[in-house]
């Protein structure tokens, strides 16, 4: 790939922080995370599939604080990636594109997704305590 | 061999990727899918999270979310082939690596399906 020594766009060295960039990296991070995240899926399946003694052997894995931290991550990489994904969508239709309502929609999403990941959390919690 | 098609005619639809918006059309629709699927999935394991063994199992037995589950994890390893596809081939610039890193997450998603389906199957079905 080295066939110039010209700098290659996006810049990303000189480039400044915005809700743009950040919402359009965030959406691939997460949907990365959240493909490592479908071994926890596969593991619920089979363990559920086998017995009750494989699936109690995979909630107490999950019951593991490390374990507890990474799905509170997960939530949120879940929340954000179906949120941004819809506003994606919407941009396919052609909507949204004019300056300050991309900005603002990215805003949205970041803060629905942290809005989201707080009611599952507190759902949880209020519902009897983590798994 | 002489092609005596327009040349067009051969582009139309096709471009660099010989395969035209295909995979931009099959990554929407499983993103529509899973937004329901998604939201489906999420508020079923909130469900479950407290229960024992027996309703985790019974609510997975049932026809309807047992159809939904073999959906969900078709769309879901589907669209997950799609996105690291385009991270792939965006961020892999080593020919080699990149091929190799296609054809495994292809792999895992296939066999990711596969597992996850024949899971709800023996649950649906009976052991």
């Amino acid at each position: 790939m080295d066939h110039t020594r010209r700098p290659l766009s996006p810049h990303l060295g000189i480039y400044r922080w915005q809700v743009q960039m950040v919402s359009s990296i965030l959406h691939r991070a997460t949907g990365i995370a959240l493909a490592v995240g479908t071994l926890l899926l596969l593991g619920g399946l089979l363990t559920l599939a086998d017995g009750s003694a494989a699936f109690a052997a995979y909630r107490a894995f999950l019951a593991t604080p490390l374990l507890q931290i990474l799905l509170i991550g997960w939530t949120w990489a879940f929340a954000y990636h179906l949120c941004n994904g819809v506003r994606h969508l919407l941009q396919d239709a052609g909507l949204g594109f004019a300056r300050p309502v991309f900005v603002r929609n990215g805003w949205i999403v970041v803060l629905l997704s942290l809005l989201l990941t707080i009611l599952i959390w507190a759902w949880i919690v209020l519902a009897g305590g983590a798994p | 061999m002489n092609d005596l098609r327009n040349p067009l005619q051969r582009a139309l639809g096709l471009g660099s990727a010989k395969e035209g918006a295909n995979h931009w059309w099959r990554q929407r629709i499983t993103a529509v899918a899973l937004f329901f699927l998604g939201l489906w999935f999420v508020a079923l394991v909130l469900m479950l999270l407290h229960g024992d063994y027996a309703s985790a199992h019974a609510a997975l037995a049932n026809p309807f979310n047992a159809v939904l589950m073999l959906v969900f994890g078709i769309a879901l390893f589907w669209h997950m082939q799609l996105g690291l596809q385009v991270v792939i081939e965006d961020y892999v610039h080593s020919r080699w690596l990149g091929v190799v890193l296609q054809i495994a997450v292809r792999f895992y998603a296939v066999l990711a399906a596969v597992l996850a389906a024949l899971a709800v199957l023996r649950i649906a079905l009976g052991r």
